[in-house]
């Protein structure tokens, strides 16, 4: 079972690590109140995953996982992008980022 | 213990301590200098994995766009002087729950799971020599594709931002 990729460090080990770096992020999402915040974590999310994607495209020696990782990250950039011009309009009309705000958006 | 096993740990642990932090931290900016801290050592595992395309790019565009990004926002809106949210304790509790709840269902997934295949690993699978062949051969429609993705994501973030003096005038 198990795996090195690396000397004295398995694949398992790596599922550990991202898996606890995941479950900080949804952590984040569930807990906060703050639309920063939440977008953060959901990064934080994202790139628990494509650590674990990267670690089996070596465990597999295949570049197609690394290629994924590298699509996902420009799909972040873009989704960064509007996500914060959404939040900057969301301020700008409410004064505020709490998202309990949302709420009441369609008054 | 071998050395890259120590590095691995290291990191490891500074990774998961700067994720609590951005998570928990009251201050955004605090919380946004954790992710950078969590990103650089994610790019170190990168690094670790001889995958060093994927390093480079991986500092480039989190911790020097979206960090970037996230920071201009957050000094622009001036957090300082808004009121406070405190966040019901429930809340807090819940949300623990949750998660916790979402990490125990993933280790029992991975404990029952069947076992991985090892395949003959290859050192030089991460360099910008194979991973640029890939992208030019096999991907070369979804790489296109992508710049379509970002052009229109550019031209989203613009409107979306420009709307709101129009309606003002």
């Amino acid at each position: 079972m198990d795996i090195e990729i690396l000397n004295g460090v398995s694949v398992q080990q790596y599922l550990w690590l991202t898996v606890i770096l995941f479950s900080i992020g949804v952590l984040g999402v569930l807990s906060r109140k703050n639309a920063i915040i939440i977008f953060m974590s959901v990064e934080l999310m994202l790139n628990s995953v494509n650590l674990l994607l990267v670690v089996f495209s070596k465990m597999h020696a295949d570049t197609l996982g690394q290629v994924f990782v590298f699509f996902s990250m420009s799909v972040a950039a873009a989704e960064v992008a509007v996500g914060l011009a959404i939040l900057v309009m969301m301020y700008r009309n409410t004064k505020s980022i709490n998202i309990d705000i949302l709420s009441k958006i369609k008054e | 213990m071998e050395l890259s096993e120590l590095i691995f740990y290291i990191l490891a642990f500074i990774g998961i301590v700067a994720a609590l932090v951005t998570v928990t931290a009251n201050n955004p900016i605090y919380s946004i200098l954790g992710l950078i801290v969590c990103f650089f050592t994610i790019s170190a595992h990168f690094v670790l994995m001889n995958a060093q395309f994927l390093a480079m790019v991986n500092i480039i565009v989190y911790a020097g766009a979206i960090i970037v990004l996230f920071l201009f926002v957050v000094m622009m809106m001036n957090l300082n002087d808004l009121p406070r949210s405190n966040t019901h304790i429930i809340w807090k509790i819940s949300g623990a729950i949750g998660a916790g709840a979402l990490m125990l269902l993933l280790v029992a997934s991975l404990k029952v799971s069947g076992n991985l295949v090892q395949s003959p690993t290859k050192g030089d699978i991460g360099l910008i020599h194979s991973l640029g062949h890939a992208l030019m051969n096999e991907f070369l429609v979804p790489f296109i594709m992508t710049s379509i993705l970002l052009n229109s994501a550019m031209i989203g973030a613009v409107l979306l931002s420009k709307r709101e003096k129009q309606l003002q005038k």
